[in-house]
């Protein structure tokens, strides 16, 4: 049986499950092995995808926040710091639910990438901006005795050093980005946990698509943060 | 003008709904924060112990909460529970999955305050043969709590935050009410405007709270003012006299 699943926009997934009457047995494995294909599709084609993209997205966007917060004149940067403090302590969901009724021409999945780009940028530029005030006064100052330029002393001096420094916490976020795109549940983009309620709504089992969602998060969020671990060790080295 | 009086109208009509919403958001925010706290007091204690027996299944509980994403804690409770355990209802699944997975959150800053309190202290109490709850009581808890604090405001913060999705499994919140309000008035009122606005006060609200929190917690530990002088409305003069560093501190420090 193919069900073409509802979904906002022109995001839309067809997902083959099988015929189920037995809606009351505990635990199925065939259930499970039929419905896993189309849940990992959607950890791949959204989840992982959303996580990438909006990782690499607010690790720019982030570290442009933090230099501007530092060059731009006092009255400029503290309303920088106040636009990014706004929309770090207000709920993703609302700022997703906000572009989607605001900007009904724009697809979902675009909705998605830039609104979780926007949110998470504003919590790294705090992680960059505590790494470039971690390089020492005296690099500043080095580099204003050898006379470099300012985009030269940026480029050469102090955001080399302070990146070092901010890869585990950065690595941090773009975990917690990937455990937050279930949110994407609001707008309707057919991420994993969205695609497990789907097909529950139409098969009335929940427990194989749920618990399979959350096992699928578990382990990928338990290897990403080995990885992350890992870096900080060798980061930590390397000075 | 007539879009103002549109706006208000709309607003004066929805507003005891609105505050209804607001009213259960901040109970969410409350009561599930005080309980993750409990959680994430005892599960940090339980994985900053050495028995292993202890350890391994508060690390246990702590990773599994903080692997899983919080909506599949919601969904899992919410549908997959009542199959063979008991049916909670909506506010009960939504104080549940928002305890546990910021509690384990929690947890870890509470283990990581912990580890932090320096070792010296740790000792100090295995000297004078502390037992161990007067030794965390006493000693260590009092020193890891402003540790702790930041850490745990954050939380505080994001737990709010989390709590705009448990209208998924219609629990009628102050988001759930930003979008009947939608069908009325303009979007960018109700849910820019409105939500975001009243989102950001109750979350500065907190951090400001919890800022004096931390501070009391200093100030007990000797260290910077008190909350009756940061709450004074007189900004007080400092009157001491500035330290010569070049005299050598007695031994025993400023404490």
């Amino acid at each position: 049986m193919t069900m073409a699943l509802f979904a906002a926009g022109s995001i839309s997934a067809t997902v083959d499950t099988p015929e189920i009457d037995d809606t009351t047995s505990f635990w199925r494995w065939d259930f499970a092995w039929e419905v896993l294909p189309a849940m990992l599709e959607s950890f791949f084609k959204v989840t992982l995808l959303v996580t990438v993209v909006g990782t690499l997205i607010a690790a720019v966007l982030g570290l442009i926040i933090a230099i501007l917060i530092r060059l731009l004149p006092r009255p400029l940067s503290i309303l920088v710091t106040w636009i990014a403090n706004f929309i770090r302590m207000t709920p993703i969901v609302v700022q997703l639910l906000i572009v989607f009724y605001g900007f009904v021409w724009m697809e979902p999945m675009t909705i998605a990438l830039v609104v979780y780009g926007v949110h998470y940028s504003t919590y790294m530029s705090e992680v960059y901006r505590a790494g470039i005030d971690s390089v020492p006064r005296g690099q500043w100052e080095a580099s204003t005795a050898l006379s470099m330029s300012s985009g030269r002393t940026w480029r050469r001096v102090i955001i080399p050093q302070a990146l070092r420094s901010t890869v585990p916490s950065l690595g941090n976020y773009a975990i917690s980005m990937f455990k937050d795109t279930p949110f994407l549940i609001s707008i309707s983009v057919m991420e994993m946990v969205t695609t497990a309620l789907e097909i529950g709504g139409f098969t009335y089992r929940y427990i194989e698509t749920i618990t399979i969602a959350g096992l699928i998060f578990l382990v990928a969020s338990y290897f990403t943060a080995v990885l992350v671990n890992r870096l900080e060790k060798r980061l930590a080295y390397a000075y | 003008m007539r879009v103002l009086v549109n706006y208000l109208d709309a607003l004066s009509m929805h507003g005891p709904r609105l505050w209804d919403g607001l009213l259960l958001t901040i109970q969410l925010t409350i009561i599930s924060g005080l309980l993750a706290f409990v959680v994430s007091v005892v599960l940090g204690l339980m994985a900053g112990s050495r028995k292993w027996f202890v350890r391994i299944p508060a690390r246990f509980i702590i990773e599994f909460f903080r692997g899983t994403s919080l909506l599949v804690q919601l969904m899992w409770l919410f549908y997959v529970l009542p199959l063979f355990g008991p049916s909670l209802g909506a506010m009960l699944v939504a104080v549940f999955a928002l305890t546990l997975n910021y509690g384990a959150y929690g947890a870890e800053a509470v283990r990581a305050s912990l580890t932090s309190v320096p070792q010296g202290q740790w000792e100090a109490t295995v000297a004078l043969s502390m037992s161990w709850p007067h030794k965390i009581r006493r000693v260590i808890f009092p020193q890891a709590w402003a540790l702790m604090l930041p850490s745990l405001t954050n939380l505080w913060v994001h737990l709010l935050k989390g709590s705009s999705i448990v209208y998924i499994i219609g629990m009628s919140e102050f988001t759930f009410e930003l979008l009947q309000l939608r069908r009325t008035t303009d979007w960018f009122f109700s849910l820019a405007v409105v939500g975001l606005i009243v989102y950001f006060l109750i979350a500065l609200v907190l951090t400001q709270l919890m800022r004096l929190l931390e501070a009391r917690a200093k100030h007990k530990l000797g260290m910077g003012p008190s909350l009756k002088e940061i709450l004074s409305p007189v900004p007080k003069i400092d009157t001491t006299p500035t330290k010569d560093t070049s005299v050598s501190q007695p031994a025993g420090g400023v404490r």
